[in-house]
């Protein structure tokens, strides 16, 4: 068993471990071992390139330098899909499994070639099925502590703007606008988020004629719609 | 006579001979002309003659020959006679012709049957062929009925047009006629209905419809009533004068279509006349006609219903404006507000139930009505809170003054509870009413009796879980004398002493039942201390586990105040009482010194001293003389004070609590809400949104409305904690999570 030496907490912790030996337990056919063993040397060379040496894993500074060896902003949105490959699961932090697990999907072993894979991830990740998932991703990894089931209007705000921006920009902005100003929700629930995402996918824009308040929509959504409505006239 | 075998058979040429003269003779008879009648001889010869030639051997046997005969004589006789004298005449004199060639041809026919009856019995029987009645009558509808029926009709419907604007005519030829078009349908309607009846109803309804475009223009609302159900009236007698029963039905319908049905509208909102100014004139009379003919119609009475239910909202809506108008700087007089809704409501009901013969449609017409303007706010008072005030005030009353007899009381309670019943509301009203209760039990005098017959009837009406607090609290006043009697008891058995010559009553109120009062930790007077504990003392003895909380803000004390005139007696409230208390060993105190020594919040004690150094009795004097209590004013007793009565009661004026009554429910209502959708979705485990927020508002719908907006808000509040989730492939449907 793999002793635990993390002194941080995260929710569903998982021991991981320090030592440099790689004790995944991935069950591997013999003849393959060697081949295998010889790319994860690679991936975790890269790993502990930007790794934090003492806590063993990478954090924000970490991913700041790998950031800017990518070339990306570190509000890209294609970190956070980095991120969603890996399944990690704390923000701000990529462990050494979460790491081999993307690099080993996306069949990379060098920044270089991280770099050129970001965007086909990209292409890959808004196709709708893995898209959805995304989202709701993108949202569970916002949430700081294992208790929290809501984040704060502020940080949505950024959030919408980051993962929905390119494809909806119009309904991302005039909503965002509305959460700024309306007093009834100080927090969004994964609940409001997913009906968001809903209401881009499914309803027309601006003119919203498919929307209906008899519906199941979110209350927060039928306020927008509303407000909107008042708008508009 | 002569024997039945003649020698030589009869040749068809000589038998037709005899045949004709027999003819001959017998249309002069039945034509009236002057003719001896057949002697019996020559009858039974002309009958022999036609069964010797049938019975005679071949090739004389002549039925076939002789059956054609008889129809050529009856054809002759229709085309040659009838019809021609038929032709000739008009109007009225055709129809008479008509008339009386049909009897006469009845009778030909007849006759004619006899002489041939033998065909009857053996020719006709073997080849299945038409009768020799049913021959005659074939050739008098084929030769004379089709060639003159239409002629005959436009001059019956003329006739039937001239009785309608009001001539007289023979209605017993009208009714031959008629007849004569039945018949001639030979077994069925077919020939009096296209023939006759359709044209009749085309022509009716042209003619209701006219007379209903120059009624509803001239006349009033009640004279067009009578002159519809007068024109109805007529119509039947017409059909049981000389119309076929058949028409009747047709011919109600008609009528009542162009003088009830089309006009309805214009009629029923009349200016000055219609349903409306009915009702407001009390036109009983006109109001029951008016049930009478709508309610023969097919849902005929709807509009009726519909013009009843606007008429009895308009009238609530303008008690309600009234009372917004009277309302001088926000203070409402539900009192007369009430009463006048109540006696709005009894007068519909009599309309109901005499002119409307109580009809279901006009007791929902009237439920509806008042369900709408029995929830408007009137100056920001809900009703549910002026229905609470009035039932107070009636029976703060009722306390005082004994002499209104109980029958008053009791129906003004029942129409208390009919009116609740209107109130969507109720839980609202059942708040305002607790806390009103609560005053009234613990402050001045109330009835037993009443008390619990109102309740004993909301109850009957809306549940036992309506009342049941209520209910503790009057039975806690009752536990509470007996409670009572046993301290008194206590203190004279115990030689603890009576505490320092202050008589005290407590009160004990089972939490829960009341509603929810703040504690303070007043400090109390040394005097009253004592009866604290001692009663403390004794109830610990009578029960155990129980912790009592004492609500110093509810009681009340009797003080003599000694002033330098003349000493009075103060009836206050404890807190009152404890601020005068503290004047016994200081002359002066300032407030700062007052809030350290009782202890009483700020609020609260402005609220003291404003009553006793500012409002109508000024125990205390204040320094400064300002109109408000300041936290650097000072005080001092005030032995200058004086008044004519020796006894004073100083009212501490309530708090407004209306905002936190409203606040209280909302959060029950919540609560209501989230049991409720948790009771659905755990017996229906998968439902969509728009069913769960129906039956949701069915199942709360008897104590209130739920706004929809927060039952959507609750349901995702139970979703975010794990009782709900939505179906992944439907997300306008949601499950239970187990």
């Amino acid at each position: 068993m793999p002793r635990t030496a993390s002194k941080t907490t995260k929710k569903r912790s998982k021991p991981y471990t320090v030592t440099s030996s790689d004790t995944d337990p991935v069950p591997s056919a013999s003849s393959k071992t060697k081949k295998s063993s010889k790319e994860n040397d690679e991936k975790y060379k890269l790993f502990n390139k930007y790794a934090n040496t003492s806590s063993g894993v990478i954090d924000p500074e970490g991913i700041e330098k790998l950031c800017s060896k990518l070339k990306v902003s570190h509000t890209d949105i294609k970190i956070l899909m980095l991120a969603w490959k890996m399944k990690s699961e704390r923000q701000g932090y990529f462990t050494k499994a979460e790491w081999r697990r993307a690099l080993k999907a996306l069949k990379v072993d060098t920044t270089k070639k991280l770099k050129k894979a970001l965007p086909e991830l990209e292409e890959q990740v808004r196709k709708p099925l893995n898209f959805a998932d995304f989202y709701a991703y993108a949202f569970r990894y916002c949430l700081t502590d294992e208790r929290q089931n809501c984040i704060d209007i502020e940080t949505i705000c950024q959030l919408l703007d980051m993962v929905l921006g390119s494809t909806f920009r119009d309904q991302v902005d005039h909503f965002v606008d509305y959460l700024k100003i309306q007093n009834d929700y100080k927090v969004i629930t994964m609940d409001q988020w997913m009906g968001f995402y809903r209401f881009c996918n499914e309803i027309s824009f601006p003119d919203m004629t498919n929307y209906s308040l008899e519906l199941a929509w979110p209350l927060i959504l039928d306020n927008f719609f509303e407000w909107m409505r008042e708008k508009q006239a | 006579m002569s024997s039945s075998q003649s020698r030589e058979p009869i040749t068809i040429e000589d038998g037709f001979k005899l045949i004709d003269a027999a003819v001959t003779k017998l249309t002069r008879i039945i034509e009236g002309k002057p003719e001896p009648p057949f002697l019996p001889e020559e009858y039974i010869g002309n009958y022999t003659i036609v069964y010797n030639m049938c019975i005679q051997k071949p090739p004389h046997d002549s039925s076939g020959p002789l059956y054609e005969k008889y129809g050529a004589i009856l054809q002759a006789y229709d085309k040659l006679t009838i019809l021609p004298s038929i032709m000739e005449k008009h109007d009225e004199y055709m129809l008479r012709e008509v008339s009386r060639w049909w009897e006469i041809n009845k009778i030909m026919v007849r006759w004619l049957s006899h002489f041939f009856y033998y065909l009857d019995r053996y020719y006709i029987a073997r080849n299945g062929i038409p009768s020799l009645t049913v021959v005659g009558m074939t050739c008098f509808r084929d030769h004379v009925y089709e060639k003159v029926h239409f002629n005959v009709k436009q001059v019956v419907i003329a006739l039937i047009h001239k009785e309608r604007e009001g001539q007289q005519i023979d209605r017993a030829l009208l009714k031959n006629v008629l007849d004569l078009f039945v018949q001639n349908g030979m077994g069925n309607m077919e020939r009096y209905e296209k023939d006759f009846e359709d044209f009749f109803l085309t022509e009716t309804n042209s003619y209701y419809s006219r007379k209903a475009s120059s009624w509803i223009q001239e006349d009033s609302c009640p004279e067009y009533m009578i002159k519809a159900e007068e024109s109805l009236k007529k119509e039947k007698e017409r059909v049981s004068h000389y119309l076929h029963s058949d028409t009747e039905p047709k011919l109600v319908a008609n009528v009542q279509t162009n003088l009830l049905v089309l006009v309805a509208k214009q009629l029923l909102e009349k200016e000055n006349s219609g349903c409306s100014a009915l009702l407001r004139d009390d036109k009983t009379d006109d109001l029951s006609r008016m049930y009478r003919l709508y309610h023969a119609i097919p849902q005929g009475l709807e509009p009726v219903a519909v013009a009843f239910r606007l008429h009895v909202t308009a009238e609530g809506n303008s008690l309600i404006k009234q009372a917004e108008d009277a309302a001088t700087s926000g203070i409402v007089e539900e009192q007369v507000l009430v009463r006048k809704i109540i006696d709005l409501h009894d007068k519909y009901m009599a309309y109901v139930t005499d002119c409307f013969q109580n009809h279901t449609l006009f007791h929902k017409s009237l439920k509806e009505a008042f369900e709408i303007f029995c929830n408007k706010k009137v100056a920001g008072s809900s009703s549910a809170e002026m229905l609470a005030t009035f039932c107070d005030n009636v029976f703060k009353k009722a306390a005082n003054d004994k002499s209104n007899d109980d029958s008053t009381i009791e129906s003004t309670i029942d129409n208390v509870v009919k009116l609740l019943d209107y109130i969507s509301d109720k839980d609202l009203f059942a708040e305002f009413y607790r806390k009103k209760l609560a005053r009234r039990l613990l402050f001045g005098k109330f009835s037993d009796d009443h008390e619990r017959s109102i309740l004993t009837k909301l109850k009957g009406q809306f549940g036992g879980q309506f009342t049941s607090k209520m209910e503790g609290m009057v039975t806690d006043m009752q536990l509470g004398k007996d409670q009572q009697t046993g301290f008194e008891e206590y203190l004279k058995n115990a030689n603890t002493g009576k505490p320092k010559g202050v008589d005290f009553t407590v009160t004990v109120l089972t939490t829960g039942f009341w509603p929810s009062y703040k504690t303070s930790d007043l400090n109390l007077p040394l005097e009253m201390v004592n009866c604290i504990e001692s009663f403390k003392a004794y109830y610990e003895i009578k029960t155990k586990h129980r912790r009592l909380m004492w609500i110093y803000s509810l009681g009340n004390c009797n003080l003599t105040a000694r002033f330098d005139a003349k000493p009075i007696e103060l009836i206050v409230s404890t807190y009152q009482a404890a601020v005068l208390c503290a004047f016994n060993h200081t002359e002066r105190l300032t407030y700062q010194e007052l809030i350290d020594q009782l202890n009483l919040s700020h609020e609260d004690l402005v609220r003291v001293l404003h009553s006793l150094s500012c409002a109508k009795y000024k125990f205390l004097k204040k320094e400064p003389a300002s109109k408000t209590i300041s936290k650097t004013d000072s005080f001092e007793f005030n032995s200058k004070f004086t008044d004519k009565m020796r006894r004073i009661k100083v009212p501490l004026p309530p708090v407004d609590d209306r905002k936190k009554v409203v606040e209280d429910v909302d959060k029950d209502r919540r609560y209501a809400i989230d049991a409720s959708l948790v009771r659905i979705m755990k017996s229906r485990k998968v439902l969509p949104h728009q069913q769960l927020v129906s039956e949701c508002v069915e199942q709360l719908s008897r104590m209130f409305k739920p706004d929809i907006k927060m039952i959507k808000k609750r349901i995702e509040d139970l979703i975010t904690r794990d009782y709900l989730e939505r179906d992944t492939e439907n997300p306008n449907t949601f499950k239970y999570v187990a």
